[in-house]
């Protein structure tokens, strides 16, 4: 092996551009196209709360585009608005959150921050791109079928999953592609991040985010396989007339199915949430990786208990493999099975209390600047905790079984999510946006993205919270109007709907100035944040190959505010 | 291209003891686990759900499953012996016994063909019952991941071959991974066959 530099020969547009190898290139690809799946998955639910605010009245202005099949005279179908409400789930998950924390983050930064060239298998990563955008071509796609898309909620629970229209099919097959692209994204992180560490490069000299993507490759390596393999029994049963998931008897719309029967809803339900809850933890912890990277950075110093954080991420992505079926107490598996996953539920949320806590005693005696990125991570560290504690009822037995089906839990879930990890990400982009372009995003304009967002996610999370303690049921397509007991919380539909459309205005300012700043931002040395990692130590932005020479590490990841020295940081590659 | 920049392609990591594509096959191996795994966790959950299940071995044609048996574990031997060959530098032997390899891959696929097609004219398909559901899953999948490894294996015998010339240590960790998969595919057949046509 050669390490001197690659030969620059230029590449034609479309294999730097369009099939690009480079890890970086393949990150701001990820990056682009799951913005706009969450812009789109977003526009879907601004959709679904016109009809929760005003049900029966005709959508303003573009009431018509949908078609007499989905939303006659501009009024919302019940059958379109459970298509809007799983595929919601599907894009925000699948093709938003996950290709951007994880394909964009990982692929851009891991190989940076240890001091790699490239990814282990720069192909591989390629073809995990594409087969990603066309799963995510699949899943749109599905909307223009007879029946519509998917509209069995994100969790495709059978049986009815088994006898939707044909857009449950194309939701199995874009399942498929995405899960085949997040097994070769996995593969490639793990190997390049145990592999192709620089020298002197040890694990516990990592920075955090790369341990939590470390966790999140292998929550993502062991966890899709069992919903793959869900996937095609649920397939077999629409294609081949199988019965895994049909029980003897089902009768739809007054006739008995003709499978054989002998099969079991619940085992679709184990399956899938043996999946989706690690693809919880593949949500949170790149998010937990991007804040702590930012909340050392802009406190000038070290991470109080580097260690715990990395015992503690380790510890949460073990566990959060036995903890799958607190999302089915109500499936009556049984006091004895949901006594322990109660019980382990409980014992995950010490690891995550113990990052909050971590972080928090960080920033205590701080020199702190209040710029975009550290105000989107302070205030990823209270929404996430609202999130987590909301958690708590639903992980205990008893009280789950209240709150379950209400809009308590999306108030939950959503406070871990959208103001959780969707703030994480926007301080992500706001943060590595200089060595990506070379220049910063206009930070008036960010301060301004940041308020907006703040008090809208609240505005509109937490009165489900609201609502759902009231006991109004979440899958309703009229938001529980003609029920007595959601007459007195009604009203917070409204409330709830104004703030999601406003916070599509705040959006806009982001968008704007995202590529507004490309050209017009204000110029970006290469270390801008004066940040000790290794991904500011490469030229900005990063060349084919990466580094000028290849780096070697002296010093841990968090080396703020040394004693005895001229700067108030050490760069992991500066030798002492 | 790749090659030159990206080190530990081909030769092993001092602190790991591994290179690259050995701990990318052995990542995709312990995926796979995960996939079988939660096929055979199902086909336990469904059985003791089950009102009746039929018994494997008056449906199945277990000769012929041993036959099955016998092929791929003979070809699991003979990839063994076909990167030894090229660890000691002996191509031609390679070159047979890679072929041997495919052969007896094959000959599994033409097994497998006649025992679905008697299935079939007997009247029984996936729908039939859930047990017949599980063994055409199961087994199906199998035999996609056999069809994945002889394309592998045959391009490996011939244009890959030429890699031999260029780059022989990496074409030798090309088999060895190559052969780490095919060991991985014959494992999974060694638990269905007693679990489908025996129990």
């Amino acid at each position: 092996m050669s390490t001197e530099k690659h030969t620059t020969h230029e590449l034609p547009f479309w294999r730097k551009y369009i099939f690009s190898t480079d890890h970086k290139i393949i990150g701001i690809q990820y990056g682009l196209t799951s913005l706009v799946f969450l812009f789109f998955g977003f526009c879907l639910v601004m959709l679904m709360r016109w009809q929760l605010a005003y049900p029966e009245q005709p959508i303003p202005f573009i009431g018509d585009w949908f078609g007499d099949s989905n939303a006659p005279g501009g009024i919302m179908l019940p059958e379109f608005y459970n298509q809007l409400g799983a595929m919601h789930g599907t894009i925000m998950v699948f093709l938003g959150i996950v290709p951007l924390a994880v394909g964009a983050f990982a692929n851009y930064l891991v190989p940076l921050q240890v001091g790699a060239p490239d990814m282990a298998f720069p192909k591989l990563n390629m073809a995990s791109y594409w087969v990603f955008f066309a799963g995510g071509v699949v899943m749109l796609a599905s909307f223009f079928l007879p029946g519509g898309a998917a509209s069995s909620g994100w969790t495709s629970y059978a049986p009815l999953a088994v006898v939707a229209t044909v857009g449950q099919t194309y939701w199995l097959f874009g399942m498929f592609l995405i899960i085949t692209s997040s097994l070769l994204g996995a593969i490639n992180i793990i190997v390049t991040i145990i592999q192709l560490r620089a020298p002197g490069l040890t694990f516990f000299k990592l920075p955090f985010l790369v341990w939590a993507q470390l966790v999140t490759g292998f929550l993502l390596l062991l966890a899709f396989p069992p919903l793959e393999a869900a996937a095609f029994m649920q397939l077999m049963d629409r294609l081949a007339g199988t019965s895994f998931f049909i029980p003897s008897g089902l009768v739809v719309s007054g006739e008995i199915l003709s499978n054989t029967g002998g099969g079991s809803p619940v085992l679709w339900q184990h399956l899938f949430w043996f999946l989706a809850h690690p693809e919880v933890y593949v949500l949170i912890l790149p998010a937990i990786g991007i804040v702590t990277e930012i909340i050392a950075v802009n406190s000038r110093k070290p991470i109080w208990g580097y260690r715990t954080l990395v015992y503690s991420v380790l510890f949460l992505g073990f566990m959060s493999f036995a903890v799958w079926a607190h999302h089915m107490f109500m499936t009556g598996m049984g006091t004895t099975i949901s006594t322990f996953f109660q019980t382990t539920t409980l014992i995950i949320s010490v690891p995550s209390i113990v990052i909050l806590t971590t972080l928090f005693i960080t920033l205590w005696g701080g020199k702190i600047r209040f710029n975009t990125p550290m105000l989107f991570a302070l205030a990823f560290l209270p929404m996430f905790g609202i999130g987590g504690l909301t958690g708590l009822p639903l992980g205990l037995n008893a009280t789950d079984i209240a709150l379950h089906d209400t809009y308590y839990v999306i108030g939950h879930f959503h406070y871990v999510v959208a103001p959780g990890t969707i703030f994480a990400l926007f301080a992500g982009i706001y943060f590595w946006y200089p060595k990506i372009t070379g220049r910063m995003m206009n930070d008036k304009l960010g301060k301004i993205h940041f308020f907006g967002s703040l008090v809208c996610m609240n505005g509109i999370f937490f009165p489900m919270l609201i609502v759902g303690l009231a006991g109004v049921s979440r899958r309703l397509w009229d938001g529980g109007q003609q029920y007595a007991h959601a007459q007195g919380v009604y009203h917070y539909n409204e409330t709830m709907s104004i703030f999601a459309w406003v916070l599509a205005l705040f959006q806009l300012i982001f968008i704007f100035n995202l590529f507004w700043s490309i050209w017009k931002g204000k110029k970006a040395d290469d270390n801008p944040w004066q940040s000790t990692t290794l991904e500011w130590a490469t030229p900005t932005p990063p060349p084919h190959g990466n580094f000028a020479t290849p780096p070697v590490v002296y010093n841990g990841p968090y080396e703020y505010s040394v004693p005895g020295h001229s700067t108030d940081y050490l760069p992991q590659n500066k030798k002492v | 291209m790749s090659l030159e920049i990206i080190p530990y392609t081909i030769e092993v990591r001092e602190d790991t003891g591994v290179n690259n594509a050995k701990l990318g096959i052995w990542l995709f191996l312990t995926s796979e686990v995960m996939l079988f795994g939660a096929l055979f966790s199902s086909y336990v959950f469904l059985r003791i759900g089950a009102a009746s299940w039929p018994e494997g071995s008056s449906i199945l044609n277990i000769p012929m499953a041993t036959l099955n048996t016998a092929f791929l574990i003979t070809s699991s031997i003979t990839m063994v012996m076909s990167w030894l060959s090229l660890v000691e530098k002996n191509f031609s032997a390679y070159k047979k016994y890679m072929l041997v390899t495919i052969l007896l891959g094959l000959a599994f696929l033409v097994v497998k063909y006649f025992e679905y097609s008697a299935k079939f004219e007997h009247h029984l398909y996936p729908s039939t019952n859930t047990f017949l559901g599980l063994y055409f899953l199961m087994t199906g999948l199998h035999v996609l991941h056999v069809i994945g490894g002889l394309i592998m294996n045959i391009y490996l015998l011939l244009p890959g071959a030429k890699m031999w010339q260029s780059y022989p240590e990496r074409f030798t960790n090309r088999v060895e991974t190559a052969g780490l998969y095919w060991h991985f595919v014959d494992l999974v057949w060694i638990f269905l066959f007693p679990i489908l046509y025996l129990l």
